[in-house]
Parts: C-alpha cells; sequence; structure tokens
C-alpha cells in the first residue's frame, strides 16, 4: 500500500536508504528493495514529501517509521490537493470502509495543523479543523494520548524559499500517522552530555543512521575497528546489537580520562536509557585491524576511517630511528611490558583496502559494511569520485553529507554477495605487498589534509575561485 | 575480554605460522548477565572453534562448565532448553558471552609472546621488532 512519507528536511542524501535499510531489518532479505518511491505532483525530489510503498501491513510501517530517525511520520494519505477545496473532494473519494473504521463512536482523536515552508497562527489552525466538518469524526477528541492521530500538512509555492529548487508546487495533504520517528534519543545521546568523547566522536544523530543502515538489532554481532571513544557502537549497543570494538591507540580505550570517563562509562549510559536491558554487550581489543581470525563471525562492521582530515591513520610497523642507529628500534628487555609501540602514517588508501579485506573475510554473507569515505568536490560543487570496489561487495547506498565547498563526506553501505574464496586472499596479498613497497607513494597521493585545508587559488581577477552565493544551499546548517 | 573474543583472536608475530589458539592465563574475572538469544548461539556455533573455547573454561577452573566433546545440536537447540537451569544451551551461552577477563594474559602457542589483558581489554599490538 502505498503512504504518504514526509521526512525532516535535512540530510537529504540519507533519509531514502534509511527508510530501504529499515524494510530490510523488519521485513526480511530484499525487502529493501521491494520499497517503492514516487514524488507527489510538481514536487522536487528534494521536497520533504514522498509517496512510497512498502512491502508489509500498517504494523510494518509502523515499525519501520518508529525505529527511524529522518521520518517525520509516514501518513495514510486520505486525500490532498492545491486548494480545500480540492482537498474535500478528494477526501470525499476516498473509499469509506478505509475511512469509517478509524473514525468510530469509541475511539479517541487529535488532529494536527503543521505546515513547511511557512507559519500559521492558532486562529488559521482552527479554522482549517473546522472546515473539515465534511468528515464525520464520531469520537472524543484527546490530545494528550489519542488513539488516532489526523495531520493536515500545508506547503506553500513561493520561490525557492524553503531552501528547495522552486518546483514545490501549494500542496494540502491530509492523513492518519501510522507510525513517527522517535528523536527523543537524541538529546538523550548528544555527544555534550557524553561522558568522554575525543576530537573525531561521531555526532549521535549520523550515529544512529549509520547503525540503521548496518541493520543493528539483538543478536547481531557489530564491529567497529576504528572505536576510539565508542561513540558509534554506542548507538549500535542502543538497538541491542552485540558490540565489539577495537583501536590502535591503548590511551585511548584503556586508561580514556580516568576511571570514570572511558569507553566503558559511554557503555554504563547507554545502560542508564535502557534500563530494561541489563547489559550492554560491548567487547575491546587493541588490535592490529586484520588480526581477528575467524571468517564470517560478524554481522556488520560499521565505523569511520581515519582519513587523513581530522585525525590521520596509524597502523604498526613503526620505526624509531635513534641517533645513529639504522633499521628497527629493539625494545629493551626491561621496558617491554609497559611499552607502547610506535606506529607509522596509514594512508586512506591502503587503510580502506585493508577494511574492505578484512570485511569480506569476517563478515556472513547478506552482512553489511558500513562507512564514511571522504571526496574533494569540484569547483561547481559536483563530486564524481570512484568509490573503492571489492568483487565480495555490492554497492546498495551512498548519502553524501557536504562538509565544506572543498570536501564532503560520504556514508557508502556495502552488502556481501560472494564468498572470500583463495583467489581474492591472493589478490589482496599482493596489494598489500605494494603498499609496503611504495609507502611514501601512497601516502602523498591519498593527502586529503592538504587539499582541504590550503588556501585557495585566487581566480585572475583577484577574486577567490569559490563563489559561495552560486552554490546551491538548503536552509540549516546540518543539510 | 569475552571467551568470544578469545576464540576469534590469534597472535601474528612475525615468523609465527597459525598462532592459535592462545593459551589463557586469567588472574582476575568476572560475570555479567546477558540476555540469552538461542538465534544469536545458533549462528554463532559453527564458527566457534570448540576445543579452544573449552580450553579456556578449564583456564578459569570451570572444569564442569563445557563437556570434552561438542553436543549435538539436537541437545543444544531442544525444546525449551533455554528455560531450564543448566542447559547445554545455557553453559554455551554463559561461557561465550557472560565471563569477562578482567586481567590476565593470552600466550602464543608458538613464540611464547605474552598479550596482556588489562581492564578487559586484551592488548594485541606487536612491538617494533615483531611485525
Amino acid at each position: 500500500m502505498w503512504y504518504l512519507c514526509v521526512f525532516y528536511h535535512r540530510l537529504l542524501d540519507y533519509r531514502r536508504p534509511e527508510v530501504e535499510s529499515l524494510a530490510e531489518l523488519f521485513g526480511g532479505p530484499g525487502a529493501g528493495d521491494a520499497v517503492e518511491w514516487r514524488m507527489p505532483e510538481n514536487h522536487h525530489e528534494d521536497s520533504p514529501f514522498h509517496l512510497v510503498r512498502l512491502p508489509g501491513d500498517e504494523r510494518f510501517a509502523a515499525q519501520v517509521a518508529n525505529r527511524s530517525l529522518l521520518v517525520k511520520g509516514i501518513y495514510e494519505l486520505w486525500g490532498h490537493g492545491t486548494t480545500y477545496e480540492e482537498l474535500e473532494k478528494s477526501i470525499m473519494e476516498y473509499p469509506d470502509e478505509r475511512k469509517l473504521p478509524h473514525l468510530t463512536p469509541e475511539s479517541t482523536f487529535k488532529i494536527v495543523v503543521d505546515t513547511f515552508g511557512k507559519v500559521m497562527s492558532s486562529q488559521e489552525q482552527n479554522e482549517i479543523m473546522k472546515s473539515l466538518t465534511y468528515i464525520p469524526f464520531k469520537g472524543r477528541v484527546n490530545l494528550k494520548k489519542p488513539e488516532h492521530k489526523f495531520f493536515v500538512i500545508e506547503t506553500d509555492d513561493y520561490g525557492s524559499n524553503n531552501g528547495l529548487p522552486p518546483v514545490m508546487k501549494r500542496t494540502i495533504f491530509f492523513g492518519r500517522e501510522v507510525g513517527a520517528a522517535d528523536r527523543h534519543l537524541l538529546p538523550m545521546y548528544q555527544l555534550k552530555s557524553r561522558k568522554y568523547i575525543g576530537p573525531t566522536a561521531m555526532d549521535a544523530e549520523m550515529a544512529f543512521l549509520m547503525a540503521n543502515q548496518g541493520l543493528a538489532r539483538p543478536g547481531k554481532l557489530v564491529y567497529d575497528p576504528f572505536v576510539g571513544t565508542g561513540s558509534i557502537l554506542v548507538a549500535a549497543a542502543h538497538f541491542g546489537a552485540m558490540t565489539m570494538g577495537a583501536d590502535i591507540d591503548i590511551r585511548v580505550v584503556r586508561d580514556g580520562r580516568g576511571p570514570d570517563c572511558n569507553v566503558w562509562s559511554n557503555f554504563e549510559q547507554v545502560l542508564a536509557i535502557h534500563w530494561l536491558v541489563r547489559v550492554v554487550f560491548l567487547d575491546l581489543l587493541l588490535i592490529n585491524y586484520w588480526l581477528l581470525v575467524f571468517n564470517q563471525i560478524l554481522d556488520a562492521i560499521i565505523c569511520d576511517p581515519p582519513y587523513g582530515v581530522r585525525a590521520g591513520g596509524r597502523k604498526s610497523g613503526g620505526r624509531k630511528i635513534l641517533k645513529g642507529v639504522k633499521g628497527p628500534y629493539t625494545v629493551p628487555e626491561a621496558k617491554r611490558d609497559n611499552h607502547i609501540p610506535s606506529t607509522a602514517a596509514y594512508s586512506l588508501a591502503e587503510c580502506v583496502h585493508d577494511l574492505l579485506h578484512l570485511a569480506a573475510r569476517m563478515l556472513v554473507m547478506g552482512g553489511r559494511l558500513v562507512f564514511f569515505y571522504p571526496v574533494l568536490r569540484g569547483e561547481d560543487g559536483s563530486s564524481n569520485t570512484q568509490f573503492p570496489e571489492h568483487p565480495c561487495f555490492k554497492l546498495i547506498c551512498s548519502c553524501e553529507q557536504i562538509l565544506s565547498f572543498r570536501y564532503s563526506r560520504v556514508l557508502l553501505t556495502m552488502v556481501k554477495i560472494a564468498p572470500y574464496t583463495e583467489e581474492i586472499k591472493k589478490m589482496a596479498e599482493e596489494q598489500h605487498r605494494d603498499f609496503r613497497e611504495n609507502h611514501q607513494k601512497w601516502l602523498d597521493e591519498g593527502n586529503l589534509h592538504s587539499a582541504v585545508f590550503s588556501p585557495a587559488e585566487l581566480a585572475p581577477d583577484g577574486n577567490s575561485k569559490f563563489d559561495r552565493d552560486s552554490k546551491p544551499k538548503y536552509r540549516g546548517k546540518y543539510v | 575480554m569475552r571467551l568470544l573474543t578469545h576464540n576469534m583472536l590469534a597472535s601474528n608475530v612475525r615468523g609465527v605460522t597459525s598462532g592459535y589458539p592462545l593459551k589463557l592465563e586469567a588472574t582476575n574475572w568476572c560475570t555479567k548477565d546477558v540476555d540469552l538469544n538461542a538465534d544469536f548461539i545458533r549462528g554463532l556455533l559453527p564458527k566457534i572453534d570448540w576445543r579452544a573455547l573449552v580450553a579456556a573454561t578449564r583456564a578459569l577452573n570451570l572444569p564442569e562448565l563445557l563437556p570434552e566433546e561438542q553436543p549435538s545440536e539436537d541437545e543444544i537447540f531442544a525444546e525449551g532448553a533455554v528455560n531450564v537451569e543448566g542447559s547445554a544451551i545455557r553453559r554455551i551461552h554463559h561461557a561465550l558471552l557472560e565471563i569477562h577477563v578482567q586481567q590476565g594474559a593470552l600466550i602464543c602457542p608458538e613464540s611464547g609472546r605474552s598479550f596482556p589483558i588489562e581492564k578487559g581489554i586484551p592488548n594485541m599490538m606487536l612491538h617494533e621488532d615483531e611485525v
């Protein structure tokens, strides 16, 4: 059945993939692909109003909406039109057998008048509600806990002021709410109320979106090879997944900032919110990323690899060159116990290569690899980059989040579709040797830091090449 | 560190060919309740190295927890076994997920290199001359 799906007007690229992933999560394999989309007439793709067909009944639609972060509401659409007369006609034509069960005398209801891109006084809202007399509401009004919530949503068509290209025509929708996102989660998990964070801790909303893309749920094992302060796994653990994290820096995961300020304390916070679940499953490791031996054991790998803009990657195998001593540094016997080994710079190419191979080996078939990948934007705001590929994986969605005029990051979601064979293993080893032998070359090539931070070149007329006003912009700093 | 994690770790000191299973030495460990999820155990079981798991429980002085031979699937996933105190699935669940080794070491079976476990976190990082 077709529903009206209204999104929050933010993170535009992430909205449809989230719904599709949640359909897969609740509907089983293939359900994500079965989701169909349409746009209402005269609406641009960036509009928050979409029509969606979900493979399942209303309970299924409610599950999807309630678990999501970006779905403002999924509605059974009773009617729509460009004027209130058209709306009335459209609602009258909607079959009675779909309407009447929700209008019975025993039921309680509430009507909400919502707008997009305009403001309406409460008097105007009241008039709209009163104009709905042609719908035979029999139930009692209950504003606090109604059984049925009806929404009148009105949009305007003036210009591009909503941050949308000027292709959204004035539309009025009327529908019954089936489900809506629970964004109360976000203030509870926001980074500023978390005890232990680092410079690259993942924003709570994004972490939840990543956990949704990774299909985190009870009974699933989720792994983050760059765990840091654990901000991604906190979201996965909230959804009941068993989590496991590794990091190369002992100081970040073991010590933190004191006995009550470390990765474990972040997870105790999940426990406090989730008082029903007795224990949040987390295991931490200090590890060289490709160390786990068992094949096909993880259900998802969700991570934010270090790509060298805010934090650079490090790998084992650094060499301390002491004065006059060449070759590998040998740790004196007496200092071995508490020695923290030095690490070497890790180029993005090598890091992503290792990640894909680790994932190919460790994920179950159908398991998901979810990670961020940086992309440099062209002068016209475009960003067409080749994403990393692997014979074991199929890319199912890429969602861009623009970070600056220079670069954005893209959340890639991949599904394991082919087993990890000896042949692929050999290929990986060869590639690995190449990385070792041409370490410097790879480091230079993948140097994103200078591309992002170097001063802009000036055009011949003395103005900056980046013309801030020429780029398409959306309202809201997070979009 | 849970025993599930122990089951997935190997030593990769230079020159070591298998490095598995790591010998567990625990000076301090505790248990924490985790909700039992039979489907999770079912998915996990074929991938677990039973002998390594049994060896780990013995190292913790729990000789009674798991039998030497892995019980059959029929026995583990028998109807209602989840609710029976001391059933195979409960013991396996307990061994894999509820035991936390807080302090101790993991010893590479080939080279004898000891990887410390501190505050529940195994440190598998290699020194400069071992990579």
